[in-house]
């Protein structure tokens, strides 16, 4: 008991939340626009995975780290049409696609860092995003490096999820994308035309996941390695459940849930040798899967979530 | 531009779906080939020759093929019935240890082929049981199982990991994660001299036959299809919906958790961590190529395991990153999918 107040109290474990939530944020959030249109993007893992890669190798080349983040949410785009022009003009299954563009995302990305990174005894690195200063503020006693010492994508994280907060809930352009996710039919009946916003929302979400998957290789580490994302396209798939398809909601089950992992690292060489450290390391993907029973009852889902509209058939 | 469905579907397409799908995804895959700098027509020579080029290579791409028939059938089953089981890789994993925790041991002195036999149920049975977990929160909490049987693919590669670096591990593997392995009394007798396939090919293709025999003969083949359908109707005409789909779950996570036990018991002799370079996931590849159909997951299957040990082989030659092998199989899932709906859809100017 003790120690889980010692660590809740630690200002490491409030710094490092921000930073294991950042990655989840962009996730959920482009994860969130996508279904809210009515369109299921399960190429999620492997858009994280391209952004990554893509991000890296750019600035590996040289290219300036905002660049990177350009340059990832580009690929992210790219795959995003793809997964828009199976899904929404011809209404291919969802899951399928989606499955589809995780698998060739991801090997794709393993073959192009392959071509342009030769085996190495060590994995080469860049310069990563450095903590930002804040003079005074970042001085703070506790606030100062948990909020206001984190990188630059991070703070752009929850900047994108207020902005989509307010463009989905206040603006025209919003109404029309909730709309085409909750009745494509009435929405074209409204003078929209939904499979445009279909498109449009599954390219710019996509972009935003592959944000996600850049900030792990250009701020939380600074190299690309297979598999790096480790399911955590997944975890925000279920996060945006758990969010009821609210951008607020999704940006505190983001946070909680880095709460949790960075609770569970901190806890991990505290219970060494006791408890094996891979039942910490199993409690994220389980706590998601709690989280989705808890809500599955309660979420209000896009009425035309996974139901494919095409013009004059019923 | 406008999509139109076909009066009807011209049974030449729906054959040559995937014929079409792999050509386009070759076609393209020729363009990544090139990017690397190698000759194309050369690597694709190499290919063929690495999978099928001697008695070894063709021996080598039967034994890849074996869990992916059995991962591809997985897949094939569940979708067929609209059960969105992607948890064949944790299945498979489950099933492996499974088959390595009752198989490093023989306590009761059982004769090593029914013990073999044993296994290969136990195996099953630990990726049967793994399915019905997601199937029960989709029937019960209404969870959607994708994400479900996702996540707990993770969960098992690293209850794995845990065995292997705990009670399972091998003392004599100096220091690799790996466990202690299956009896040699248990293990899968080679079928072909001086290779490594292993009787458990032919276990794939009796699944491959069982399962088509049950889908096209049993009254539960229909009741999996009309849930898959349509579950309203296929509800008012009677059929039980939750009875058939954990009988549908029982048969897509067993025949996932004997790829793993084959795997085992066939191949490595042990379970680690690195026992499935994604055989679950390709598995869905398979089924979709096969279009669902269990003969046909077997010729898919085939396709995938000779680019990914001809690629190998190619790899080293041409100096092409082996994962070319992944991107074309990957390839192939979209444009299968994209020669499906050309054969029953129509673009037309309008």
């Amino acid at each position: 008991m003790q120690t889980t107040i010692d660590i809740l109290g630690s200002v490491g474990l409030w710094a490092a939340v921000l930073r294991i939530a950042t990655p989840l944020i962009f996730g959920v959030l482009g994860a969130l626009l996508c279904e809210r249109a009515g369109v299921l993007n399960l190429g999620i893992e492997g858009i994280m995975t391209f952004g990554a890669m893509a991000g890296w190798l750019a600035v590996y080349s040289g290219a300036g780290l905002w660049t990177g983040l350009l340059v990832a949410a580009l690929s992210g785009a790219a795959f995003g049409l793809l997964h828009a022009g199976l899904t929404v003009p011809l209404g291919l299954s969802q899951h399928v696609a989606g499955l589809g563009i995780t698998l060739f995302a991801s090997s794709l990305a393993y073959y192009l860092f392959r071509l342009a990174v030769p085996i190495s005894g060590t994995p080469p690195t860049v310069e990563p995003f450095q903590p930002l200063d804040f003079g005074p503020l970042s001085d703070i006693p506790f606030l100062g490096p948990t909020l206001f010492a984190q990188t630059a994508p991070t703070y752009l994280a929850i900047l994108l999820a207020v902005l989509l907060a307010w463009m989905l809930a206040r603006t025209p352009l919003g109404l029309a994308i909730r709309l085409t996710g909750e009745n494509p039919h009435a929405a074209e009946a409204q003078g929209l035309d939904p499979i445009r916003i279909r498109i449009g929302a599954v390219v710019a979400g996509s972009a935003v996941m592959a944000l996600g998957g850049a900030f792990l290789t250009l701020a939380a580490f600074n190299s690309f390695f297979p598999t790096m994302v480790q399911g955590r396209g997944w975890v925000a798939i279920a996060l945006v459940v758990f969010a009821s398809w609210r951008p607020g909601r999704a940006l505190v089950g983001a946070l909680l849930f880095a709460l949790f992992d960075a609770f569970q690292l901190r806890l991990q060489p505290l219970a060494g040798g006791v408890v094996p450290y891979q039942v910490f390391l199993m409690t994220p993907y389980l706590l998601s899967i709690l989280a989705l029973v808890l809500v599955a009852r309660r979420a209000r889902v896009p009425q035309a979530l996974m139901q494919p509209y095409r013009r004059g058939e019923r | 531009m406008i999509v139109e469905r076909r009066e009807t579907r011209p049974l030449v397409l729906v054959v040559l779906s995937p014929v079409i799908a792999v050509a386009v995804a070759l076609a393209l895959a020729g363009v990544l080939i090139a990017l690397a700098g190698a000759p194309v027509l050369d690597a694709f020579r190499a290919i063929a020759v690495g999978a099928f080029g001697s008695r070894l290579a063709a021996t080598e791409t039967l034994l890849r093929a074996c869990p992916l028939i059995l991962t591809g059938l997985a897949v094939a089953v569940a979708f067929r019935a609209r059960l969105w089981n992607i948890g064949a890789e944790g299945q498979l994993y489950l099933g492996a240890l499974a088959v390595v925790t009752l198989g490093f041991s023989n306590p009761l002195g059982l004769p090593g082929p029914l013990l073999a036999v044993l296994l290969l149920v136990a195996g099953a049975l630990a990726g049967a049981l793994l399915l019905l977990g997601p199937l029960a929160l989709r029937l019960r909490f209404g969870v959607d199982e994708v994400v479900t049987t996702l996540l707990l693919n993770f969960v098992v590669v690293l209850l794995v990991s845990m065995m292997v670096e705990g009670p399972l591990k091998d003392p004599l593997a100096f220091g690799w994660p790996r466990s202690v392995p299956v009896l040699g009394d248990a293990q899968l007798p080679k079928i072909v001299e001086r290779s490594r396939l292993h009787l458990g090919l032919v276990i794939a293709l009796g699944a491959a036959i069982l399962v088509n025999l049950v889908q096209s003969r049993f009254v539960f083949g229909l009741e999996a299809k009309a849930a898959g359908l349509s579950p309203r109707a296929a509800a008012f005409a009677g059929v039980p919906i939750g009875a058939t789909l954990v009988k549908v779950a029982l048969l897509s996570g067993g025949l996932a958790g004997l790829a793993g036990a084959v795997e085992v018991m066939g191949n490595r002799g042990y379970v680690s961590t690195d026992l499935s370079p994604g055989f679950g996931y390709f598995g869905i590849v398979v089924a979709m190529l096969a279009n669902l159909q269990p003969l046909g997951a077997v010729v898919a299957a085939l396709f995938a395991a000779a680019m990914f040990v001809g690629s190998d082989a190619m790899g080293r030659q041409l100096g092409v990153p082996s994962f070319i092998a992944d991107v074309t199989v990957a390839l192939c899932l979209l444009t299968m999918l994209l020669a499906l709906f050309f054969s029953s859809y129509r673009l037309r100017r309008g």
